[in-house]
């Protein structure tokens, strides 16, 4: 039972097995190719951190260890649950001493293709997001030397920093290197809509070719959803009522500019339907809510987003729309959780 | 040469059209004088916005959809970094001479 093998459905690990082919182009927005839907085949990497097996190991060792965190019960894996579609489940996070996070988990599936992470646009690259959540002391409350102390202690860590980075020791932009390695291999599988884009008709039923209909045109969904990864990378206020008494401002922290108020990233539409609930604070249970706020143009009307107004879906159309969310997910691959080094 | 800018500045302002499509702006770096204007046309169809927080000259044009655009006269010498707000990969740098 050590080696524990999570027996939940969940995607894609191999990013060398998979039979999707490169669109020629991001489709802007409108009526785009269908190929062009489909995930390219390289994952991007930094030149100083290219990807290999054992990088991939150390990193997936850390991201599953709870002695990340500075009770040594929390991993990046008890947010990023794979089971859950590399999220939580939860409508917002939950952090140190089991206290609610103001926004939820957003999934790391094909995080890899981000420009810029998080919610609020405040992290770059993968590597430069890594340590955030560990720091945090409202999330995993783990000092970044007293974490490179625990590591070093343990001759296993050891030797896979060896291997992984000869000569760079275990440092923080290592322990961030590996993590992002292997956040680099959670990518979007084959799911029914790629197998329909690349050219077989019988891959979905008619209400998703519907569905996507609707999200390309009166939907206007790809005002924002666009691409393979379904996302713009860019900010939006959508409209979103909010949880909590204080209104989160988002983007806006990060950039002073009045239209950002309130407007969060874009997330992925990949394996959409495993990552309920939904939105930037998990205000929404099912898909059929999601396109119901769409529908009514949003709620707080506060720096709205102009792509945002009613759309008058008719019923059949707004189930269109959800089958067409669900064609995103990926064929079910297993996830084997590591041996964690005991000494 | 300053003398020639003013004087150019002085009797018309250019104007320099900038396009937004597929999300880029049509160029990377565009070189202007001091006093003229630049256009920014949006030819996605979706919605846009020009900002800088540049020291040199600091803006928001706002958003405007497809078809529209949005302008703004470079006031002084400097180099002007634009952005979208947005589309935070969409930028561009405005070097102003006199």
């Amino acid at each position: 039972m050590k080696n524990k093998i999570l027996m939940a459905t969940v995607f894609a690990f191999s990013v060398t097995t998979l039979p999707l082919v490169a669109g020629e182009s991001l489709p802007a927005t409108g009526k785009a190719p269908l190929a062009s839907y489909l995930r390219p085949h390289a994952v991007p990497a930094p030149e100083d951190n290219k990807p290999t097996a054992v990088r991939v190991e150390l990193g997936k060792a850390l991201f599953f260890d709870p002695r990340l965190s500075g009770s040594n019960t929390i991993s990046c894996a008890t947010c990023h649950n794979p089971a859950f579609g590399w999220s939580d489940g939860l409508p917002t996070g939950v952090g140190h001493g089991m206290k609610p996070l103001t926004r939820a988990t957003p999934t790391i599936l094909n995080t890899a293709y981000n420009a810029i992470l998080m919610w609020d646009g405040r992290k770059k690259s993968l590597e430069d997001q890594a340590l955030g959540p560990i720091e945090a002391d409202v999330e995993m409350n783990q000092d970044i030397p007293g974490l490179l102390k625990k590591l070093d202690a343990l001759e296993g860590y050891r030797d896979l920093f060896k291997k992984a980075y000869p000569g760079e020791g275990i440092s923080p932009a290592t322990v961030a290197k590996a993590i992002a390695s292997f956040e680099r291999t959670i990518v979007s599988t084959d799911s029914p809509f790629d197998r329909w884009a690349r050219g077989d008709q019988k891959a979905v039923t008619a209400d998703v070719k519907r569905g996507f209909a609707v999200f390309e045109g009166k939907g206007n969904c790809t005002a924002c959803h666009q691409g393979f990864n379904f996302t713009d990378y860019g900010f939006h206020n959508i409209g979103v009522k909010d949880v909590g008494d204080k209104p989160d401002e988002g983007r806006y922290t990060q950039r002073k500019l009045p239209s950002l108020k309130g407007a969060f990233k874009t997330p992925t539409l990949r394996d959409v339907a495993l990552t309920a609930p939904y939105m930037r604070n998990g205000l929404y249970k099912t898909l059929e809510e999601v396109v119901d706020h769409y529908d009514r143009g949003g709620d707080l009307k506060e720096n709205l987003s102009a792509n945002i107004k009613p759309l008058n879906l008719d019923p059949q159309e707004k189930a269109d729309l959800v089958a067409f969310m669900k064609s995103l997910t990926g064929r079910p691959v297993s996830v084997t959780i590591p041996l964690l080094p005991m000494h | 040469m300053a003398i020639i800018a003013v004087t150019g500045y002085a009797i018309a302002a250019n104007e320099h059209i900038v396009i937004q499509k597929d999300k880029h702006f049509s160029v990377k770096i565009l070189t202007v004088k001091v006093g003229d204007w630049v256009s920014f046309k949006n030819d996605d169809a979706f919605f846009h916005n020009v900002f800088s927080l540049s020291d040199a000259q600091s803006f928001d044009l706002g958003s405007h959809g497809q078809g529209q655009a949005r302008r703004v006269q470079m006031a002084k010498e400097g180099t002007v970094d634009i952005e979208c707000a947005i589309h935070p990969e969409m930028k561009m740098q405005i070097k102003v001479m006199k």
